[in-house]
């Protein structure tokens, strides 16, 4: 007769957080940042069409690093919430909050209730009518969300890149100081990223009722060109 | 309000009615009663020009003989590049083009790139498909729609039955009670390859004789200041003038006309 193996949930649960983390390390990290007029998110990503930045709704960005059908998924079922809930509402009752919530909950369920966890790392970032309402929330693999005041780092290996965030980030940044804080964020002191290496969005309600706007190759060249090194 | 995940053969895609009825939201609009009693519309009229498409809509709602409202909107913006007029009953009228909206901007979200024109058109004729048995109890809706094609870099015109069928149309197109003066106007007043600036007055002129003629259309009402909403799609995309535009445009054909008048007078 065999004896039922026992394996303590501690175990499990660090097991499951190591795959998880490991499979996220393995992709490029991603930043949001707070400029003085939005919220500028930039991945690295040679990929032109598989989009780790994207739109939710009007003033809802959507980022998301580690496996790109598990936060494909992610960013799908995040536009069919703000949807259905501004269209059976109304546009304005579709707030960020809710939807990293849900968001929350549903990878926190995987994670404890399911074979496999979801390898990815998540950020909903807000954009509000003034600066003090900007929210950035970063959901991790296990849904455990933070919600951060200037900026955030998905992925890679993001405690390095917190201490460089943290050695040059100042509020107040314009959109071509923070693309450069971001690239050196980023790259390093060793690397140089180009334009075809990044994937750049921002939420800017300069663009109006729907927030987001992609910096397409002329528009991200432009804004190098003016941007100076930070450090 | 949970997430919307379903399993591969059963995902509704970038669709977001087809994403409605699987989340179990009630569709159901307006009632069968009072069906007199609704608010209807009106003139809707648009037409093609060298660089795009105009459309325009008067802003008169009417319940029976009374003047329901005097300022409703009944040409919208379905997307950046489109724009969808609507004339019959005003409820579930205004709540298709809110779907229709809902619908364009949730496929370019999920799927990434927008719609092609004829695509859009095509959903359009789905939803007045769809719509057809409150069509037979009374309440009526037939949508116009306009929009720059940026494929074929050219605007194009469609027009719809009750049962969904769709039409395109290559010069212009009317609907609503006041639909036919309106494209009489038109009518005599088109050419190939109009600019601008003429096809906005051409449109402003239908909608001037259409109310003139239907009383269920309203004119311009320069004592409230409301002026019918003429909106135009073009490359650069859609665009709504300002009340103040449309009502010098008005205040051109009252003078005109004005002259026409004191001309025939007899002494």
């Amino acid at each position: 007769m065999s004896m039922p193996y026992y394996v303590s949930p501690e175990q499990v649960m660090k097991d499951r957080a190591e795959y998880a983390q490991k499979g996220i390390a393995r992709g490029r990290a991603l930043i949001g940042v707070v400029y003085d007029h939005g919220i500028l998110l930039v991945a690295e990503n040679p990929s032109r069409t598989l989009h780790k930045i994207s739109e939710i709704y009007d003033r809802i960005g959507f980022a998301g690093v580690g496996k790109y059908n598990e936060f494909d998924q992610l960013r799908v079922a995040g536009i069919r919430h703000a949807d259905t809930k501004g269209y059976s509402y109304s546009r304005d009752d579709v707030d960020a909050r809710s939807l990293a919530n849900v968001y929350a909950q549903y990878l926190g369920q995987v994670f404890t209730q399911e074979m496999k966890p979801l390898e990815v790392e998540i950020l909903v970032a807000e954009i509000g009518a003034t600066a003090d309402l900007n929210r950035l929330y970063h959901i991790a693999y296990d849904g455990t969300v933070t919600d951060e005041q200037s900026y955030t780092i998905l992925g890679g290996d993001a405690e390095l890149l917190a201490q460089r965030a943290e050695s040059i980030y100042r509020s107040g940044w314009t959109l071509p100081e923070a693309l450069a804080g971001s690239l050196f964020v980023l790259a390093g002191a060793d690397r140089t990223l180009g334009v075809d290496d990044l994937e750049v969005g921002v939420l800017d309600l300069k663009y109006g009722r729907r927030a987001f706007h992609r910096l397409e190759a002329d528009e991200l060249s432009a804004l190098l060109a003016n941007a100076t090194p930070t450090a | 309000m949970s997430l919307f995940l379903f399993p591969p053969g059963q995902d509704p895609g970038p669709n977001f009615a087809d994403l409605l009825a699987r989340a179990d939201h009630s569709r159901e609009i307006g009632s069968s009663n009072a069906l007199a009693e609704v608010p209807h519309g009106t003139t809707i009229a648009t037409l093609r020009f060298a660089g795009g498409v105009v459309m325009a809509g008067d802003r008169r709602a009417t319940e029976g003989n009374i003047i329901a409202h005097r300022s409703i909107e009944k040409v919208f913006p379905a997307d950046r590049y489109s724009v969808v007029g609507i004339a019959g009953a005003a409820g579930p009228a205004v709540e298709m083009v809110r779907l229709f909206q809902t619908q364009l901007e949730h496929y370019e979200k999920v799927e990434g790139c927008t719609l092609s024109l004829e695509g859009k058109a095509n959903q359009l004729s789905q939803m007045v498909r769809t719509h057809l048995p409150m069509a037979m109890q009374g309440l009526v809706v037939v949508p116009l729609f306009a929009g720059w094609d940026d494929r074929r870099e050219i605007g194009r015109i469609f027009t719809y039955d009750i049962t969904g069928g769709r039409y395109e149309e290559a010069e212009f197109a009317t609907t609503g009670s006041g639909g036919r003066d309106a494209r009489t106007t038109i009518k005599l007043g088109y050419r190939e390859g109009l600019s601008r600036e003429e096809a906005i007055s051409l449109a402003v002129e239908a909608l001037y004789q259409a109310a003139d003629e239907d009383s269920a259309t309203g004119g311009p009402d320069p004592i409230r200041g409301i002026y019918p909403i003429v909106t135009v799609v073009g490359a650069q995309g859609y665009e709504r003038l300002e009340n103040e535009t449309v009502g010098a445009y008005f205040q051109e054909i009252l003078t005109r006309r004005a002259e026409l008048y004191r001309g025939s007078e007899r002494t």
